[in-house]
């Protein structure tokens, strides 16, 4: 290659700028477009699978094989009026021109039109706009009965916004499993909000007590011998505040300004 | 393949490593270390984007004008570092969760730039390509040795398998806390540039400036 003789010459600096950013583009575009299909099955998957193990009905350490999008469709996926505190139709959901399979809450709490902003007092959960629909993942015995609701929930700890998925029991007040698919929470500390044994302490934990919410995640260890035991959650040692935030998520999105009075009516 | 090639590629791994001799990279190296396997697909990241870049700015190298090489130059990493992000995002989606915006940040970590500044722009594509692959292997010797040492203490684990059985999971090691956050890597990568140096004295620098040149020590 011979060293052309003006390298630094205006003409040149243009053409070259031009040409590298029009090959990276092509570049960058190319495998943006090439991908996209891909990460996005990616996310939907990652999502779903929280479902399931929220659910119970996979297990991530286990290693074992499940086919997850089939596991999936034994979900019902119902879209829920978070200001009228009903779960609505499939017909209802349909005038709104949403399907409940592909909603994005996370999009909609930033959209003003389907979203509002929360006082600071009500916002417990930290996360400063909420959407007006959330979808519910129920699913069901052969007989037609409730077996379980998965609800997503979400809300800040640390660092981060924590989204994840709690599952409930029939009777609308145990706790089957929690799981959370996306944190920014520290590596060890916060982060071990995905330790299996962490989320092992959840199943049969209870939600409510004379109808108000009164899990807690407590400092140090749940005493079994305490009365308050079935609605102690052992904190994250070294994760106060993450551990606080999970507390308060669950307190907000189970209480009476989100999923509270879905799930009383569910249960009758 | 001849000597001095022979040269380029393997003198970043001890003699010359970017992390423990040139002191780059620092920031990645702190952030990734605490799982093996993330740090591995770091590794593998940044040997894809380090060997691609050194050969790429070392094709046009005769081309690019010396007063805009250094955006010519990011350019060029910053594009192949979304395509590696794409790419992770889309076979190894777990990970790519993990490493989060630590693969976004090999556009600002200094061995990709200080390879193409100091190597690739005066070098043939072929010896840049070796260069470019010799400080990756470098910077991944030394990270996957710092990762070792955080997972096996940190985690009781290497590459997820355990080693040491945790408490928390009815075993009988506790867990080093210290070892997950940033700061032991700090410690740990002194210690290793410590042990380098003892091994190669020939990379301790020499001093640039006498500390207080008139206090009662200097003078002894």
């Amino acid at each position: 290659m011979s060293e052309p003789e003006n390298k630094d010459s205006m003409k040149n600096i243009i053409v070259v700028s031009l040409l590298v950013c029009l090959v990276c583009s092509v570049m960058v575009s190319g495998a943006a477009v090439f991908l996209k299909p891909q990460r996005l099955a990616n996310k939907d998957l990652d999502r779903n699978r929280n479902i399931l193990e929220a659910a119970g009905l996979y297990d991530k350490e286990s290693g074992q094989q499940v086919n997850i999008a089939g596991q999936f469709e034994k979900f019902e996926i119902r879209l829920v009026d978070l200001v009228d505190k009903r779960v609505l139709s499939e017909p209802e959901a349909l005038n709104l021109g949403i399907d409940p399979a592909s909603y994005d809450q996370r999009k909609a709490s930033k959209d003003p039109a389907r979203s509002r902003a929360l006082e600071t007092a009500e916002d417990v959960a930290s996360i400063s706009r909420r959407a007006r629909y959330s979808t519910i993942y129920l699913l069901r015995y052969d007989t037609g009965g409730i077996d379980k609701v998965v609800l997503p929930l979400h809300g800040y700890g640390l660092w981060s916004t924590l989204y994840g998925f709690i599952a409930v029991r029939g009777d609308m007040n145990t706790v089957s499993g929690i799981t959370f698919y996306e944190h920014g929470e520290t590596a060890g500390l916060g982060g071990e909000v995905d330790n299996p044994a962490w989320k092992g302490l959840w199943p049969g934990k209870s939600l409510y007590r004379d109808g108000d919410i009164a899990l807690k995640v407590i400092k140090g260890n749940a005493n079994p011998d305490n009365a308050n035991f079935n609605y102690q959650i052992d904190g994250l040692s070294g994760a106060t505040l993450t551990s606080k935030g999970v507390e308060n998520m669950v307190s907000y999105w189970m209480g009476d300004q989100g999923f509270g009075p879905i799930l009383n009516d569910l249960g009758n | 393949m001849n000597t001095y090639a022979k040269e380029v590629l393997l003198n970043p791994i001890f003699n010359d490593n970017p992390i423990g001799l040139q002191i780059l990279g620092i920031c990645s190296a702190l952030a990734v270390t605490t799982k093996m396997s993330v740090a591995f697909v770091m590794c593998l990241a940044l040997t894809f984007v380090l060997t691609l870049s050194n050969v790429f700015i070392s094709l046009i190298r005769h081309h690019i004008p010396g007063s805009i090489r250094i955006i010519v130059q990011m350019t060029i990493i910053a594009s192949l570092v979304i395509v590696v992000d794409q790419i992770l995002g889309a076979v190894a989606y777990d990970i790519s969760k993990q490493l989060s915006v630590f693969v976004g940040l090999i556009i600002t970590n200094c061995i990709v730039m200080g390879r193409a500044e100091a190597f690739a722009m005066q070098n043939p594509p072929g010896l840049s390509f070796i260069d470019g692959l010799g400080n990756a292997l470098g910077y991944s010797v030394c990270l996957m040795a710092v990762a070792t040492i955080r997972e096996l203490f940190g985690s009781g684990s290497l590459f997820g398998i355990e080693i040491l059985r945790l408490v928390t999971n009815g075993g009988w090691y506790s867990p080093m806390g210290l070892m997950l956050l940033p700061p032991s890597a700090f410690f740990i990568i002194g210690l290793l540039i410590w042990v380098l140096r003892s091994w190669k004295p020939e990379q301790v620098e020499e001093v640039e400036y006498e500390a207080g040149g008139q206090t009662a020590l200097s003078r002894v």
